[in-house]
C-alpha cells in the first residue's frame, strides 16, 4: 500500500504535528473531565460521563488517524474530491429539513444516541476540492473564470451553512482567504475586508459621519502616496486611483448601510451578542452572562492556576458549556495564565508547521490542503478563545482537539492527519 | 528582504497569539476584581448571629436580657410533600397560610432557585421544640437560632429603647455591619450603644454551585469566623427605683428623675406616660398604636421636653445674687401679696408673713423677693446697661448647665433655652428695656427653658455645693470604660460658699413644720434631712405644672431628686410628695407613709388632656 516513498516511517513522518496532537487531546480529556468533576464523581472513564464518552471518541479518533496513515493511499483523497464535497452539499441542504433542532439551528443528524454536523465534515471536503480546483495546471486567481470557481466552492457551502443558522462554522469560510492570499490574491483584499471590519464597528459605536471622516482620512492618505513625486502618473497609477474611487464609494455605501444591516439583517441573539461585546449594551444576566462567568474563571485562575478539579466556576456549574465550547474556561481557572500559554504556544507550534510543512510541498495539491487545515485551526481558534476572553462575540464553535464532542474531534483529527500522509508522501526540498 | 507570504501569514498568526497571551495577563494577573467575582459566585456566607450584649442595672440586675428564639427557614427546592397540618400545628400556624407560602414558592421557584428563605421568624423555643422533635417530616425546612430581647424588670421601657430590623437607611449607612433582616438599636440606650451592644456577626463559608446548591465547606471551615458576642452594658439606673418611680408617675404625665450628686449616675430617670418594657420586645406590633397615642408615650419628656423650670429657678438668681454682690443673705424684702413691677402691673404673691430674709424666701418661695434680686442684678451700676447685666446673668445660668445640652451619653437630649439680650433687643429696641420686661425670669418663668434633667441636675448642684457631674447613664464595667469627661466635676460661676447660705431655706422648706410657711412639708420624712424647692410653673396649655427638686440628706447628700408634673398645680401638693417617696425609697428601702404612696400611685390626671 505505501507507496511513493522509500523512506522509513521514521523519517516521513512529521512526529512534531503527531506529538502536539496527542498532547492537546490529552490536555482536553484532562479539563473535559475537570469541567464535570464533582467530589463524588466515580471513575473518570464510566462510559456514563462525559470524560468516559470523550474517552471512547478519543480511542476510535486514533482509529481513524492509522487507517488515514496506513490503509488509504493519499491518491485517493484528490480522487473523492469532488463526488465528496457534492455528497456533503447535499447533506448540508438535507440537514436543514430532515436535522433535528438543536440550540436554534437545524444542522444536526441524529442516528441513535449518535449524533453528527455535515457542516464539521464540509470543511474537509471544501478544503480537498479547493486544494484540488487551484492545484490544476495553468491554474490563476487572476483570471475570473477560475476566480470565480473558486469562489463558488467556497460560498456554497458557506451559504447553506449560514441558512442553517450555524453563523460560528460558516465564519471559519472567511479564514479561506487566507489560503488564497497564499496563492496569489492580492493582499489589498485582506486589507479591504479588514477596514470593512473597522468601518463597522466604528460606526455601530460612534455614528456614520465619524465613519465617513475617518474613510477620507484613509482616502486622502492613499491619494498623498500615489501622487507623491511622479509626474507624469504612470498607467498602473492611474488604474489605482480610479480603483480608489470605486472603493470610497463603495465603503460609504457600506457605512451608510451599516445600520440597515444591524438592525434588520442580523438576528436579534447575533445583534445583542455584538452589542454586548462593543459595551454598548449590558446584560450581565442575559446574553452577558455567558462572557461574564467565562472571563470570571478564566480571571480567577491567576499564574498557576487552582490545581486540577480545584475550579469553583468550572465545576460549580457557573460556566454554561463548559465542556464544549467554553472548554477553555478550566484550563484558564484550573492551570492559569500558565496553562493558557502552553495551550496557545502548542496551537501556534502546529500551525506554523503545518505552514511551513506546507509551504515545503513539491505539491501543490498538498500545499493548499496544508493551508485549509492551517487556516481553519487558526479560525477556531481566534474565535473560540477570543469568545472566552471577551475579544470576540459569543460565536458556538468548538476549540479543536479539546472541546468534548466526537463530531468535531473526529472531524478535526481526519482533517489533520490527511494533511500528514499527504505531507509524508511527499519528497522535501531539503 | 522580501517575506513571503506564509512567512506573513506566520507572523500574523504569533501576532493573534500575543494579543489572547496579553488580554490572558489582564485579567488573570493584573486585574483582581475577576478573582473577587469568582468568590461572590462561588461562596455562600451562612450567618451566625451574635448574642446582643445584656444591660445591668447598678446593682447587677438584668434590665435587659435575651431569650433565645429560632427563625424557621426554607429552602423551596428541598422541600417534599409534607404534611402541612402538622407543620401548622408545630409552629401554630395557619395551614391556609402555609398553603399559600408553598403556593408562592413554586409560581417563583426559578428565581429562587436553591436559595434559603425565611419562613416564619421569632419561633419561641416550646414551639421550636415541637418542630424540631418532628423536623424529618418536614424537608427543606430548618431552625436557625436567633436572639430576642427579654426585660425582666418592667423599668426604663423609655430609657432602654427598642430593637428591631434595619431599615434601608440604617444598612446604607453601615453597609458592611447590617444586612437585611439584622436587628438594630432604635431608641434609647441600645441606640446609644449599639456599636458595643451588637458584637460582630460571624459566618460559615460554604462553596456552592450555580444553581446556589450547598455543595461543601469550604476549606474545611479555615476561612470561618466565629461570631463576637456583644459587650454587656452595666448602667448606672436602680432597677427597683426606676420601678418604684414609675409606679408613683403611673396616671400622671411628666418626668421622676433620680441622681447620685456625687457621681452624676442617673438612677431613676421616668417619663410618663411611658413604654412598658413587654412592648418593647415585639415593637413592629405595637408602633403604630404607640405612635397614635395622644400621650406620645415614645415621648421621652426627661431629655426632649423644655419647661419653664418654675420657682425652683429661684435659687439660681439667688445664688447669682449672692455671687454679685448685689444680695446678701440678711437683706429683707416686703411682699404684699406681689411685687408691683410698674405703677399698675403686679407679679403676684401668695400670703405669707413680710418681709423675708433669703433663707426664708426660698423656705416661702416668695415671688417678690426675687424680683428684687433680679431688679438689682439686671439694673446693676458695674455693668454699662442692663443688656450687658442681662448677658452676665445668662453666662452664670449657663455655668449650671441650662440653655445647652448637658452632654449626657443619652442620645436625642435637647439643650432647653435661655434667652439672650439680643432677643429683648430685638423686641424692645435696644437699651429700651429692663428689668420689668423681664421680671418673669426671676421666677423661672418667661422665655426660659429647661429639660428636667437640666432640673434634677440643679438639684445635683445644690446637694454639691456648686457642682455637677454630667448625668449619665452607663458605668464603668469589665472592659469597659466611659469617656472622661464624665468624672470631671463642673463648677458653676457661683463660689461655693454662698451655696450654704440658700441650703438652710430648702430645708426649712420640708422642714420647718406645719405653719412654719414652708412650702414643701409634704416631703418630710423624719431622719432623711431632705432639702427641697418647689415650683409652680405655668403652662399655657392647662393647669399649672408641679415642680420640686430635692436631695437628701443634708450632709453627704445621697440623692437629688426632680419632679415635674404637668398640669398637676402647687409643686408643694404632687411633685414634692412623690420625689419624697422616691427618696424614702432609694435610701431607707421602704416606706413610712403608705397611705400617701397609695394616693399618690391611685391618682390620675388627665394625661391625654392636652
Amino acid at each position: 500500500m505505501l507507496q511513493g516513498t522509500d523512506r522509513g516511517l521514521k523519517s516521513s513522518v512529521d512526529w512534531t504535528l503527531i506529538a502536539i496532537y496527542l498532547v492537546l487531546v490529552f490536555i482536553g480529556w484532562l479539563n473535559v473531565y475537570a469541567s464535570i468533576h464533582t467530589p463524588d464523581i466515580g471513575s473518570p472513564l464510566s462510559f456514563s460521563l462525559r470524560s468516559g464518552k470523550q474517552f471512547v471518541w478519543i480511542l476510535t479518533a486514533f482509529v481513524l488517524a492509522l487507517v488515514i496513515m496506513f490503509a488509504i493511499s493519499p491518491r485517493l483523497w484528490e480522487v473523492i474530491a469532488t463526488p465528496g464535497y457534492l455528497i456533503v452539499v447535499v447533506l448540508l441542504v438535507a440537514v436543514i429539513f430532515l436535522g433535528s433542532e438543536h440550540k436554534g439551528s437545524h444542522s444536526w443528524f441524529s442516528v441513535g444516541p449518535i449524533s453528527f454536523q455535515p457542516a464539521e465534515i464540509s470543511k474537509i471536503t471544501t478544503s480537498l476540492l479547493l486544494a484540488g480546483v487551484m492545484s490544476r495546471q495553468n491554474f490563476s486567481l487572476s483570471r475570473w473564470k477560475d476566480f470565480w470557481q473558486v469562489a463558488a466552492v467556497l460560498g456554497l457551502p458557506m451559504l447553506i451553512i449560514l441558512a442553517e443558522n450555524e453563523t460560528g462554522s460558516a465564519l471559519v469560510y472567511v479564514g479561506m482567504l487566507f489560503v488564497l492570499y497564499r496563492e496569489g490574491l492580492p493582499g489589498i483584499f485582506l486589507g479591504l475586508i479588514g477596514l470593512a471590519i473597522v468601518l463597522f464597528i466604528l460606526t455601530l459605536k460612534t455614528s456614520v459621519w465619524v465613519s465617513l471622516i475617518a474613510l477620507g482620512v484613509l482616502g486622502l492618505l492613499y491619494l498623498w502616496y500615489l501622487l507623491r513625486n511622479t509626474r507624469p502618473l504612470s498607467r498602473e497609477r492611474r488604474f489605482s486611483l480610479c480603483m480608489l474611487l470605486l472603493a470610497l464609494v463603495v465603503f460609504a455605501g457600506l457605512i451608510f448601510s451599516t445600520d440597515f444591516a444591524f438592525n434588520k439583517v442580523l438576528q436579534d441573539h447575533q445583534r445583542l451578542r455584538i452589542e454586548v461585546l462593543l459595551g454598548m449594551k449590558d446584560d450581565p444576566s442575559g446574553v452577558g452572562y455567558n462572557v461574564r462567568q467565562s472571563m470570571i474563571a478564566i480571571g480567577s485562575g491567576g499564574f498557576f492556576g487552582k490545581g486540577f478539579t480545584n475550579g469553583t466556576q468550572n465545576t460549580g456549574g457557573f460556566v454554561p458549556e463548559q465542556s464544549t465550547d467554553f472548554i477553555f474556561c478550566t484550563v484558564g481557572e484550573e492551570w492559569g495564565f500558565f496553562g493558557c500559554f502552553i495551550v496557545l504556544v502548542l496551537y501556534g507550534i502546529l500551525i506554523t508547521r503545518i505552514v511551513r510543512d506546507a509551504d515545503r510541498s513539491r505539491e501543490a495539491f498538498t500545499r493548499i490542503y496544508g493551508y485549509c487545515v492551517a487556516s481553519c485551526l487558526f479560525m477556531h481558534l481566534f474565535i473560540n478563545i477570543g469568545m472566552t476572553i471577551g475579544l470576540m462575540p459569543v460565536i458556538g464553535i468548538p476549540l479543536p482537539f479539546l472541546s468534548y464532542g466526537g463530531s468535531s474531534l473526529w472531524a478535526f483529527t481526519v482533517m489533520l492527519f490527511i494533511f500528514i500522509a499527504l505531507n509524508r508522501q511527499e519528497k522535501k526540498y531539503f | 528582504m522580501e517575506i513571503n507570504r506564509g512567512d506573513k501569514l506566520i507572523l500574523g498568526l504569533w501576532a493573534v497569539i500575543l494579543v489572547l497571551l496579553i488580554r490572558l495577563f489582564s485579567i488573570q494577573i493584573v486585574d483582581d476584581s475577576y478573582k473577587r467575582d469568582a468568590a461572590n459566585n462561588s461562596m455562600v456566607y451562612h450567618t451566625i448571629y451574635p448574642p446582643r450584649g445584656i444591660i445591668y442595672d447598678r446593682k447587677g440586675e438584668v434590665l435587659v436580657g435575651n431569650r433565645t428564639c429560632y427563625d424557621i427557614l426554607v429552602t423551596p427546592r428541598e422541600v417534599t410533600a409534607f404534611d402541612t397540618l402538622a407543620l401548622a400545628q408545630a409552629l401554630d400556624l395557619d395551614t391556609l397560610w402555609i398553603r399559600e407560602q408553598m403556593a408562592y414558592y413554586r409560581k417563583y421557584r426559578s428565581r429562587i432557585g436553591w436559595q434559603t428563605l425565611q419562613f416564619v421568624k421569632q419561633v419561641s423555643a416550646e414551639k421550636y421544640m415541637r418542630f424540631a422533635e418532628r423536623a424529618y417530616d418536614f424537608p427543606g425546612f430548618r431552625g436557625q437560632v436567633r436572639t430576642v430581647r427579654e426585660y425582666p424588670f418592667n423599668a426604663g421601657g423609655n430609657l432602654l429603647g427598642y430593637v428591631s430590623e434595619v431599615n434601608e437607611k440604617e444598612i446604607r449607612r453601615e453597609p458592611e455591619a447590617y444586612k437585611s433582616g439584622d436587628y438594630i438599636g432604635k431608641t434609647g440606650l441600645e441606640a446609644a450603644r449599639e456599636k458595643d451592644l451588637r458584637g460582630e456577626k460571624g459566618y460559615h463559608v460554604f462553596l456552592r454551585d450555580s444553581r446556589n446548591k450547598v455543595q461543601d465547606s469550604y476549606k474545611d471551615g479555615s476561612f470561618d469566623k466565629e461570631a463576637v458576642p456583644g459587650k454587656n452594658i452595666v448602667t448606672t439606673i436602680d432597677a427597683h427605683l426606676q420601678q418604684y418611680g414609675q409606679e408613683l408617675m403611673k396616671g400622671k404625665k411628666g418626668s421622676l428623675i433620680a441622681l447620685e450628686p456625687s457621681t452624676g449616675e442617673i438612677l431613676a430617670m421616668v417619663s410618663s406616660p411611658g413604654i412598658d418594657v413587654d412592648v418593647l420586645s415585639d415593637m413592629g406590633a405595637n408602633y403604630s398604636r404607640l405612635a397614635a397615642d395622644p400621650g406620645r408615650p415614645m415621648f421621652n419628656r426627661t431629655v426632649q421636653a423644655s419647661y419653664p423650670p418654675g420657682s425652683v429657678f429661684k435659687l439660681v438668681n439667688g445664688l447669682i445674687g449672692l455671687q454679685e454682690g448685689v444680695l446678701q443673705p440678711w437683706y429683707q424684702y416686703p411682699c404684699n401679696r406681689g411685687y408691683y413691677y410698674t405703677k399698675t402691673r403686679k407679679l403676684g404673691c401668695h400670703g405669707h408673713r413680710s418681709p423675708l430674709r433669703l433663707d426664708e424666701a426660698v423656705m416661702m418661695s416668695c415671688n417678690a423677693y426675687f424680683c428684687y434680686v433680679l431688679k438689682n442684678l439686671l439694673e446693676n451700676d458695674n455693668y454699662e446697661s442692663v443688656s450687658d447685666a442681662f448677658d452676665k446673668w445668662r453666662e452664670y445660668v449657663l455655668s449650671f448647665g441650662f440653655g445647652q445640652k448637658l452632654g449626657s451619653d443619652f442620645p436625642s437630649e435637647l439643650g432647653g433655652n435661655i434667652p439672650t439680650s439680643k432677643l429683648y433687643d430685638k423686641r424692645y429696641g435696644r437699651k429700651r428695656w429692663r428689668t420689668s420686661n423681664v421680671i418673669s425670669l426671676s421666677i423661672g418663668q418667661g422665655e426660659i427653658g429647661a429639660t428636667p434633667l437640666q432640673i434634677a441636675n440643679l438639684a445635683a448642684i445644690m446637694a454639691n455645693r456648686g457642682y455637677y457631674y454630667i448625668p449619665h447613664i452607663v458605668k464603668d464595667s469589665d472592659g469597659f470604660e466611659i469617656d472622661g469627661k464624665y468624672k470631671e466635676r463642673h463648677y458653676t460661676m457661683v463660689d461655693t460658699s454662698h451655696f450654704s447660705k440658700v441650703i438652710p431655706g430648702m430645708w426649712m422648706a420640708v422642714n420647718g413644720g406645719p405653719g412654719s410657711g414652708g412650702t414643701a412639708g409634704m416631703a418630710c420624712v423624719p431622719g432623711l434631712d431632705i432639702c427641697g424647692k418647689t415650683g409652680t410653673a405655668q403652662n399655657p396649655h392647662g393647669a399649672d405644672n408641679s415642680v420640686f427638686i430635692c436631695f437628701a440628706p443634708r450632709d453627704n447628700p445621697k440623692i437629688a431628686v426632680a419632679g415635674y408634673i404637668e398640669n398637676a398645680g402647687w409643686g408643694g401638693s404632687w411633685a414634692c410628695p412623690l420625689a419624697s417617696l422616691l427618696i424614702e425609697k432609694y435610701l431607707t428601702g421602704e416606706t413610712t407613709r403608705p397611705d400617701l404612696e397609695k394616693r399618690m400611685m391611685e391618682t390620675v390626671f388627665n394625661v391625654a388632656g392636652n
